[in-house]
């Protein structure tokens, strides 16, 4: 027990300095990218100012200095949580964004959650049974990854909202506004996760130990439901950190369509405005999110899987 | 596995109709893409009550023929589509490659750039791309090149690091053949098979974000008629002509379900055992 917890913290460390590795990259991505957006200066000062000013604000600003320089200025001021000010709506980058992420988190948790209820229990049924469950597999793997999800989103507004008045377009508001937007994010990660499944479920079944267990009499369902489906679960738990991934990028646009005020609706306005430094900050919080999120995923795995930590540690 | 190879011929079909209507549009198109009918603004398809033959799927806000406007989209999004794979497929195999044949630095760096590139959302990263580069047909199909060599590097480098080890190259190594020359002539042929599909799925994740994008607004082109533009013109007449937003929708769920039902054949067909390619 003590030698895995040795392994144990040894993969943590491993984990975590490759994650810090991974934010450095993200921070010289997101600097380059808005180092290239332009000069500063001619978008702050008129045309007609002089040189002298110019040079005056330049410096003010620290775009004199060398351009390493200036992007160690630039993660001194983001690890102080200073993103600048956004034009558009003349207040921190950082409390816009922070105060628009729990709208996308709260969409993309329910997307995320109303997917694994939906895609873990079809995809082991079509491997473990076939059947009627690996047709609606087949079928919402093939639909569910065609359709795009803000066309969807618009479909469902206008079937069950416009037509119907069943539900509300949108806004946020009561659990009645979280359905829709919810439901058309999680068909494309129901698609992806059930053929995860699986694929995963197939293989394992037919695995030495699922026959041992067989063989002294389990039940089956034990068999697959308990025994089998915990080591598929790892590369669910892995993807299921890239998921989210995707479900925040694909919940920009499902949020322009039903309007919810998530980070998405707010990098869409900060395009539309050329808001650079909000646009900037956006993206930015939502990579070191992201690498958060993977890490916990990764450190979830070891927990579920031991095996995995001893190979992190031995690598 | 007959159901399997039908449904990839069934992709195929799909993909090839895009490719004839985007060829052949200037003559099929029963009208020029922005050419107005103010007198039939609005008009629905054939089908409704008001609907004639004149305009099959109905017109847009301003009296332009959908159907047309669809046959025509088809060039862009085959186009960028077709353009974003292949220029991931060139980036990310040989990165690929170089990640998984030489030592653990190159490898390593690699390894990072790509974990660096999946950290993003990636449509919050191209819309900040888009934003500071501008649109337009090229820098479109740059940044979703961008998305795509992640799949043709990590494929092509666990292919590469596989064969590495294997005899056959450790024979050309022990004769003297340069290593650019085993990349090219003996471990990339292995790893055709594999790029092939991942283009295949990679195309149409291109396609399926260049729609999203130009329904963000930061398309190829305002003045062409993307399918993605379309649908974000159409979502402000929801409630008044449903034909302006539905139809360009299926236009991007028939092409993209091309591709992905090709690229699960050719998986299938390519590499049984499924191996790399999960």
């Amino acid at each position: 027990m003590n030698r895995l917890g040795d392994l144990r913290l040894h993969a943590t460390l491993r984990r975590a300095a490759h994650a810090v590795a991974v934010l450095i990259g993200v921070s010289a991505a997101t600097f380059a990218v808005a180092h290239a957006s332009g000069d500063p200066v001619t978008l702050l000062l008129p045309p007609s100012a002089s040189a002298a000013s110019r040079l005056e604000l330049a410096q003010a600003l620290g775009l004199d200095q060398p351009l390493p320089l200036q992007y160690l200025t630039f993660l001194r001021h983001v690890l102080t949580g200073d993103f600048g000010r956004s034009f558009l709506y003349r207040q921190d980058v950082v409390t816009l964004v922070l105060d628009r992420l729990p709208a996308t988190l709260l969409l993309a948790f329910t997307a995320f959650a109303i997917a694994l209820l939906i895609s873990i229990p079809l995809g082991v049924l079509a491997a473990s049974r076939g059947g009627l469950a690996e047709l609606a597999l087949q079928a919402v793997s093939m639909v569910g990854l065609a359709v795009p999800s803000f066309w969807l989103g618009l479909m469902f507004v206008l079937l069950l909202a416009v037509r119907y008045h069943l539900l509300p377009v949108d806004g946020y508001g009561g659990a009645s506004h979280l359905v829709l937007p919810a439901v058309t994010l999680a068909l494309q990660s129901i698609a992806r996760l059930s053929r995860l499944v699986a694929s995963g479920m197939r293989e394992t079944l037919g695995s030495d130990y699922v026959r041992t267990a067989r063989a002294k009499g389990l039940l089956e369902y034990r068999v697959v439901w308990v025994h089998a489906l915990r080591n598929v679960l790892v590369p669910v738990v892995t993807m299921g950190a890239l998921e989210l991934g995707d479900l925040i990028s694909s919940a920009v646009v499902v949020e322009v369509v039903f309007a919810w005020p998530g980070i998405g609706r707010l990098a869409v306005d900060a395009l539309n405005a050329r808001d650079f430094p909000l646009l900037q900050g956006t993206v930015f919080i939502a990579g070191v999110g992201f690498v958060f999120v993977n890490l916990l995923a990764d450190l979830l795995c070891t927990r579920i899987d031991p095996r995995i930590a001893a190979g992190a540690a031995t690598r | 596995m007959r159901v399997r190879s039908w449904l990839g011929v069934a992709g195929a079909l799909l993909l090839a109709l895009a490719v004839l209507a985007a060829l052949l549009a200037p003559l099929i198109a029963p009208y020029r893409p922005m050419q107005l009918d103010l007198r039939a603004r609005l008009a629905p398809p054939a089908w409704l009550v008001h609907g004639s033959t004149r305009h099959l799927l109905g017109t847009d806000n301003v009296g332009r023929d959908i159907l047309s406007r669809l046959i025509w989209g088809t060039r862009i999004s085959l186009s960028v589509g077709a353009s974003a794979a292949l220029l991931g497929a060139v980036v990310g195999s040989t990165l690929g490659l170089c990640a998984g044949f030489f030592g653990r630095r190159i490898d390593a760096a690699i390894s990072w750039a790509i974990d660096v590139q999946l950290a993003f959302p990636f449509t919050l990263f191209a819309l900040f791309l888009l934003a500071v580069f501008g649109g337009g047909f090229l820098p479109v199909v740059g940044v979703l090149a961008l998305a795509t060599w992640v799949n043709f590097a990590r494929v092509v480098r666990a292919q590469a690091e596989v064969l590495r080890t294997q005899d056959f190259i450790l024979a050309a190594r022990s004769i003297g053949v340069p290593t650019p020359r085993i990349l090219v002539r003996y471990v990339l042929p292995a790893a055709l098979p594999s790029i092939v599909v991942v283009g295949s799925f990679s195309a149409a994740q291109a396609m399926l974000t260049e729609a999203a994008l130009s329904f963000l607004g930061v398309g190829v082109d305002p003045t062409t008629p993307s399918w993605g533009a379309m649908l974000e013109l159409g979502r402000n007449y929801l409630q008044t002509a449903w034909w302006m937003a539905a139809f360009p929708g299926l236009a991007i769920a028939w092409v993209v379900l091309g591709a992905n039902l090709l690229g699960d054949w050719l998986r299938i067909r390519l590499d049984p055992r499924g191996g790399a390619l999960r």
